[in-house]
């Protein structure tokens, strides 16, 4: 697989290929196994993320914690909002969905981490709903998002304890901004640019769980980097170029990462976790658990 | 070397793939220890698996590892019920099993029958893990091969009569690791293999008079 997304974009570019095309290759010389099979595996990907969408949208589940839940269905059935109608309330509603299903323990795919599930999902099928996109552009889509994660992975870190939510629900935004703007017809350079309009948007974000818990804020993150995503999709294909290269904004992610204080990488230590009202709260839902266990 | 399919998956029951699908697996690989069900397990938790182990359900994960769920299923919800009804005794112990121990590790000892085995295991992210100790004996098993784990007393020319018989059997060697307590002392061996070996190859490692047990590890990951 790709180290470089330069790279990669030039090798698409040069042999006048999508990055889908150009990663799926990629992968099927790695791994020794056809296309055609790695394309199953993603296509049965798609059907999970779409099924923990859907599932999620009913807005009957609550977290192990009962920390999250319902907050999908609010956006779904609830009042109006300026975005009443819109693909992106639409969106938010799937994101949300996705990480309320993962929090009370559903099925889910971990594209790229479970904590930050929730944006390729809302991302790629609230735009293949809104525009009648068929399943196999999904795949591609997917393929796409899955060489940008990798080359986040190999440059900088997709795991919060490593390198704070930026490396997961920013990730995930830098992986659903890239692969729709190719889904949308962008050009292999256009999704460079989404990659890096999204990934600069969180860097520097925590990762402060309440209790170490991936319920608060992991679910509204999902729903807020589903929204960067989304801005970079349009800002990307209305030929905004952002002049920092992609490689050089994720070499930075990961920089910040490895800088980042520990209290910040998922230990529950600082930030949201640490103020009063998360402590109390973690506390209260850890006594509970413990009473329910016993 | 990373996949596109590491990315874009594992597809698992929520919500961490840390603290739920990779604990999932460490259960998976202990369960294969007994060969099947363990009658009995104690599960001692480490680092963060004690401390945010039950909001992540880890507890479940691994109680469903051992009754042989895999990370996507859905019944790891209620396992430690299911273990309960079918008469399991689980018991989940917190404690701290060195400085240097990975934060999400922990140490199962399953008990099935007249067979005893415990194994330290760490799930490192990503729903990655790492059983470090068999038995004592220090090891390295991923569990994204098939895995053939056997004791042997320290025969000369005891590895190529078990590589003879795995090639025998048709399988092709990924790894193969060797190590033992001392010279002279039992050695253990970790065969990674690329297919799934059946029950008569593990018989017949088995049947090597020098061959104290043998045991063959589901592929969890990859």
């Amino acid at each position: 697989m790709y180290r470089s997304l330069a790279e990669a974009i030039r090798d698409a570019e040069a042999q006048g290929i999508t990055l889908a095309r150009l990663a799926l290759a990629a992968e099927a010389l790695d791994q020794g196994r056809p296309v055609e099979e790695i394309r199953a595996a993603l296509r049965r990907a798609l059907d999970v993320m779409r099924h923990a969408a859907d599932r999620g949208l009913a807005g009957d589940l609550r977290s192990v914690s009962g920390l999250v839940g319902g907050d999908a269905a609010k956006l779904r059935f609830g009042p109006p909002g300026p975005l009443a109608g819109t693909l992106f309330r639409d969106v938010l509603a799937r994101a949300l969905a996705v990480q309320e299903v993962n929090a009370a323990m559903g099925v889910i795919v971990a594209a790229p981490t479970a904590g930050g599930a929730g944006v390729l999902p809302a991302v790629l099928t609230g735009l293949a709903a809104d525009r009648r996109i068929d399943d196999d552009r999904l795949v591609d889509a997917l393929a796409t998002a899955g060489l940008i994660g990798a080359v986040v992975a190999e440059r900088a870190s997709l795991s919060g304890a490593e390198g704070g939510c930026q490396a997961e629900t920013g990730a995930a935004a830098g992986m659903a901004a890239g692969a729709a703007t190719e889904m949308l017809g962008g050009t292999p350079t256009q999704v460079g640019h989404a990659v890096a309009l999204a990934q600069q948007a969180t860097l520097g974000l925590i990762c402060d769980p309440l209790g170490g818990l991936v319920e608060l804020p992991c679910v509204f993150r999902n729903a807020t980097g589903s929204a960067i995503a989304l801005a970079a999709v349009e800002m990307a294909l209305a030929g905004i170029e952002f002049a920092i290269p992609c490689d050089e904004v994720i070499d930075v992610m990961g920089e910040i990462g490895r800088e980042m204080d520990v209290r910040y990488r998922e230990t529950a230590g600082g930030g949201l976790a640490a103020t009063p009202t998360g402590r109390r709260l973690a506390r209260e839902r850890l006594v509970q658990l413990k009473r329910a266990g016993a | 070397m990373v996949s596109l399919l590491d990315i874009i998956g594992p597809v698992m029951v929520g919500p961490s793939s840390s603290h739920t699908a990779g604990a999932c697996k460490l259960g998976l690989i202990a369960r294969c220890l007994v060969g099947g069900t363990p009658d009995r397990a104690r599960i001692e938790l480490h680092g963060s698996f004690a401390r945010t182990g039950e909001g992540h359900g880890t507890d479940k994960a691994i109680a469903g590892g051992l009754l042989g769920f895999r990370p996507d299923d859905e019944r790891l919800r209620e396992a430690v019920e299911i273990a309960e009804r079918e008469g399991v005794e689980y018991r989940f112990e917190k404690t701290t099993l060195s400085d240097d121990a990975h934060p999400n590790s922990v140490r199962i000892t399953v008990e099935r029958g007249d067979r005893r085995h415990v194994m330290l295991g760490a799930s490192l992210g990503a729903g990655r893990i790492h059983v470090s100790e068999i038995d004592g004996f220090p090891v390295e098993v991923l569990g994204n091969h098939y895995t053939i784990v056997l004791v042997a007393e320290d025969v000369k020319g005891s590895v190529a009569r078990i590589t003879a018989r795995l090639a025998e059997a048709g399988l092709n060697i990924a790894t193969l690791k060797l190590s033992r307590k001392h010279k002279g002392g039992d050695a253990l061996m970790v065969i990674e293999v690329d297919e799934p070996p059946d029950v008569a190859v593990r018989d017949q490692l088995r049947a090597f008079p020098w061959v104290r047990w043998a045991h063959r590890l589901e592929k969890v990951s990859g």
